[in-house]
């Protein structure tokens, strides 16, 4: 199976490899996983008072198409509010990657790290006010 | 593609059950292997023969899903109703992914750093895990039933096999 030209792009120069400091009461972290192949995704992202998203950091380890749509959602991310980065879909990063059928829960994958990491950052909001 | 109207418990005389006798397995399999061998068949009808080709087929299909432990589990949750690997289904315990994540981390730089020692003792450090995961699933989809929990224990399973195949093969690489 050919990977596309996008999907083979973020692979070989990923964007946003790394991480963010996870205790950092402004950075948010979503991880999943699939076990259908192992693959395993770390995303963070750093909330400024605003609400808005100044920077995004992932890890993951998987097939390139899984690489890729990790890679791809970090730029996606940064300037966005974390209700804009909430509605993002695992359609338009299929579509954006032009990912075939069997890949297409890699991109399962990264909405979901993306919800994770919003719903994290939203857990630690709540809790700052609360104190 | 598993064949729906077989049952591989019953097509190897097992009774349904996460632990299973893996010598009465291995006799069962190699006693439909042979009487469906196709030098039995030579002279057989076009039908025979390709009944016999089936059952073979299904056979190694089934020796093989029963013998590895992690695919005997997620057989019998499918007989259950239950697909422990849907891809919609990406939540897994935070602990265990960073655990996951570590585990790929160590893995990663062992690889680049071409360790022999740190791959070998994380493979034993996997194998050591995935024997106290099988332990759980035989409690809980044999004598507990509890499907939900199973399901969760294959999936961990399944990630570790796979790092651990991982692991294996950065393994032979070096050597």
């Amino acid at each position: 199976m050919a990977y596309s030209d996008k999907v083979l792009d973020h692979y070989e120069n990923p964007r946003n490899v790394g991480s963010l400091d996870k205790n950092d009461p402004n950075v948010g972290t979503g991880m999943v996983g699939a076990p259908a192949c192992g693959d395993v995704m770390k995303l963070m992202i750093k909330v400024n008072d605003d609400g808005i998203i100044e920077d995004a950091k992932f890890k993951t380890y998987g097939c390139g198409s899984a690489i890729a749509s990790s890679s791809l959602v970090t730029e996606w991310l940064k300037g966005r509010t974390i209700e804009e980065a909430y509605a993002i879909k695992n359609s338009e990063i299929a579509e954006e990657l032009a990912l075939p059928p069997v890949k297409i829960h890699c991109s399962v994958l990264a909405e979901d790290a993306i919800k994770a990491a919003v719903a994290d950052i939203k857990a630690k909001q709540a809790a700052k006010v609360s104190i | 593609m598993s064949n729906p109207h077989t049952n591989y418990f019953q097509l190897f005389a097992l009774p349904e059950r996460f632990n299973i006798d893996i010598q009465s397995l291995e006799v069962n399999y190699r006693k439909i292997q042979s009487a469906s061998h196709p030098d039995r068949f030579v002279s057989a009808s076009t039908a025979e023969k390709l009944h016999s080709m089936q059952l073979a087929t299904t056979a190694n299909e089934g020796y093989n899903t029963l013998k590895n432990p992690a695919t005997r589990a997620k057989y019998l949750l499918e007989q259950r109703g239950i697909n422990a690997i849907s891809d919609t289904n990406t939540a897994m315990p935070a602990d265990f992914l960073v655990q996951q994540m570590e585990w790929r981390e160590h893995l990663e730089e062992a690889k680049v750093a071409k360790d022999l020692p740190t791959l070998e003792s994380l493979v034993i450090q996997l194998q050591a895990e995935a024997k106290s995961i099988q332990t759980e699933l035989a409690d809980l989809l044999d004598t507990k039933k509890n499907d939900i929990a199973a399901t969760e224990a294959t999936r961990k399973l399944i990630f570790i096999d796979k790092v651990c195949a991982d692991a294996r093969q950065a393994i032979e690489q070096l050597e």
